[in-house]
């Protein structure tokens, strides 16, 4: 049974798997809950050729995000260091989070603070971000979207901005490709003035303010900023009985 | 134990926890094996918190390993590319060093880390890589430098430096006496990496020694023997020795433990409760204990 009843959540796994719409034949690696559904749902939908991981050493095919009930069916073993060969050679597009991110889409999840010797909050460090902004696509998730996440300036830049990869030269442009950022209250693009952030949609019940009143910097402005699509039918289907039987979507963003 | 002769001459290198500890120096760069809470050596880790090492500088994909290391006042310097209990994100124990300057923070991104490592093992002084340029990667980890493409291109490039290590320490499912050695669960992360990045006082633990003879038929297939005993100084025994980590197939994570190992990091006293309860004690009691849970 399909509610009437379509939560934001689902508005984001579908805004967050338009994201990989043209992407083809490559990893798309969604990291968290909801860009994880959203990874399945596009391959399951739109852009059939995308390979996905299991979270551990394998790309498996099957549309199930979380569990596998029947049985997983891995396409390829991609151990960390196989993980390595995919970026390095270009042949993905993530989705990381962000603590922080600035008008250019630098990115920050390793420490807040104007003192990185001394922070006031330890992040989880670096982690992959370097590498993965330079070498393939990549798009953000803001699950809590507010004017401490979308900041005028990032405390660390762990995630490269169209501004810093500019300024570091060929080696960091030549396959630079930051795309959008989704968050649940809307999707941005880069294609404002020196590639600044970009409001391009809002999601349902969501006005342009709140967006503004919600952002610590001004982003550009579409020339007509739309309402983000709903899920269709069969979309709501994949999502709901398919893809996340148990609602694991609700743990990041409740309805 | 089991020990295979070969020739009629034993070949062993097995030793404990404490002989490994006391190949240790103050101020050594110890490369830890691994990947976050996963397949840890802890029971050498939890030997060397309890020893008088110290100024210690911690290389790894890091877990609990760094955190305790950090909560028991070992470490003076990390180089790491994240610190993650996995199913808890943020290491407590080496956010509380953090926060409070404790300690000296190297950054790395954690595909560049394996180049370290990488270029160790090969002993070549760097690999050029393109991860890092535009990141404060370049601003807050003085160890890397940047290299211009000598060919037509002239790309510049980050420089990424070996990552030398003067001891590595690594936990294996399955090994023969003399250290050849099978990881079994999904991912040998870059366990044989930290184990050629070090030219001596490499290390490791298993969950159990099985004659030669018998490792493949252990491991299912020789392409999980990935360790070799030309890589190997030292091997420790010690079922149970990644714990609180997983080490699948052998068991998953103790959730329990971790959990009550980062809530310790809440204060002095909660982490004196801890320490006396599952670290003051020799490891045999401390199997004991998780096993008696």
């Amino acid at each position: 049974m399909i509610s009437d009843l379509i939560t934001r959540a689902e508005v984001c796994i579908v805004a967050l798997a338009e994201c990989f719409r043209g992407d083809g034949e490559i990893v798309a690696n969604p990291i968290g809950t909801i860009p994880m559904i959203s990874g399945r749902l596009a391959r399951a939908s739109f852009e059939p050729g995308l390979m996905v991981t299991d979270g551990e050493a394998a790309l498996v095919a099957g549309d199930e995000a979380f569990a596998w009930p029947a049985g997983k069916v891995v396409e390829y073993y991609n151990p960390y260091r196989s993980m390595f060969d995919v970026v390095w050679s270009g042949k993905r597009h993530v989705v990381m989070g962000a603590s922080q991110i600035d008008p250019y889409g630098n990115q920050n999840f390793a420490a807040i603070g104007s003192d990185y010797r001394t922070p006031k909050t330890q992040l989880i460090g670096f982690r992959g971000a370097p590498g993965n902004t330079v070498n393939h696509a990549t798009s953000y998730w803001v699950a809590a979207h507010s004017p401490r996440v979308f900041v005028e300036k990032v405390d660390v830049v762990t995630g490269v901005g169209w501004d810093r990869a500019a300024a570091a030269g060929s080696g960091a442009t030549e396959f630079f490709d930051l795309r959008k950022v989704v968050s649940n209250l809307a999707v941005f693009d880069f294609g404002g003035p020196s590639h600044r952030m970009r409001l391009v949609s809002v999601h349902p019940g969501v006005s342009v303010d709140d967006v503004v009143d919600a952002t610590g910097f001004e982003p550009a402005m579409a020339p007509e900023i739309t309402e983000s699509r709903l899920p269709t039918g069969d979309e709501l289907r994949l999502i709901r009985e398919v893809i996340d039987p148990d609602g694991l979507r609700r743990s990041e963003l409740p309805d | 134990m089991t020990d295979t002769p070969v020739s009629g001459i034993t070949h062993s290198k097995v030793i404990t926890e404490d002989d490994v500890v006391a190949q240790l120096q103050d101020g050594m760069t110890i490369g830890i094996g691994g990947w976050g809470s996963r397949r840890k050596p802890m029971s050498i880790v939890r030997a060397m918190a309890r020893s008088g090492l110290r100024d210690l500088t911690v290389v790894s994909y890091a877990g609990p390993d760094l955190g305790l290391l950090c909560a028991s006042g070992k470490v003076s310097r990390a180089l790491y590319p994240f610190a993650s209990l996995d199913s808890i994100a943020l290491e407590p124990h080496f956010r509380a060093a953090r926060q409070s300057g404790t300690i000296d923070d190297v950054p790395w991104d954690e595909g560049m880390f394996l180049l370290g490592l990488q270029a160790a093992a090969w002993r070549v002084p760097f690999l050029p890589s393109r991860v890092g340029l535009g990141s404060d990667l370049i601003v807050h980890n003085p160890m890397l430098g940047t290299v211009c493409s000598p060919f037509e291109d002239g790309t510049e490039l980050v420089a990424v430096p070996a990552i030398r290590l003067d001891a590595a320490i690594c936990h294996l499912n399955r090994s023969d006496a003399r250290g050849n050695a099978a990881f079994l669960g999904p991912d040998l992360y870059f366990d044989d990496l930290f184990l050629r990045a070090a030219p001596a006082r490499r290390f490791i633990s298993v969950e159990k020694i099985v004659p030669t003879e018998d490792l493949v038929h252990e491991a299912g297939t020789e392409l999980r023997l990935r360790i070799a005993r030309m890589m190997v100084d030292g091997v420790v025994e010690r079922p149970g020795g990644a714990l609180f980590t997983s080490c699948v197939p052998d068991y998953e994570r103790d959730e329990g433990l971790q959990k009550e190992y980062a809530s310790a990091a809440r204060s002095a006293e909660s982490w004196e409760t801890f320490k006396r309860e599952w670290l003051d004690l020799a490891e045999e009691e401390f199997q004991a204990k998780v096993a008696a849970r």
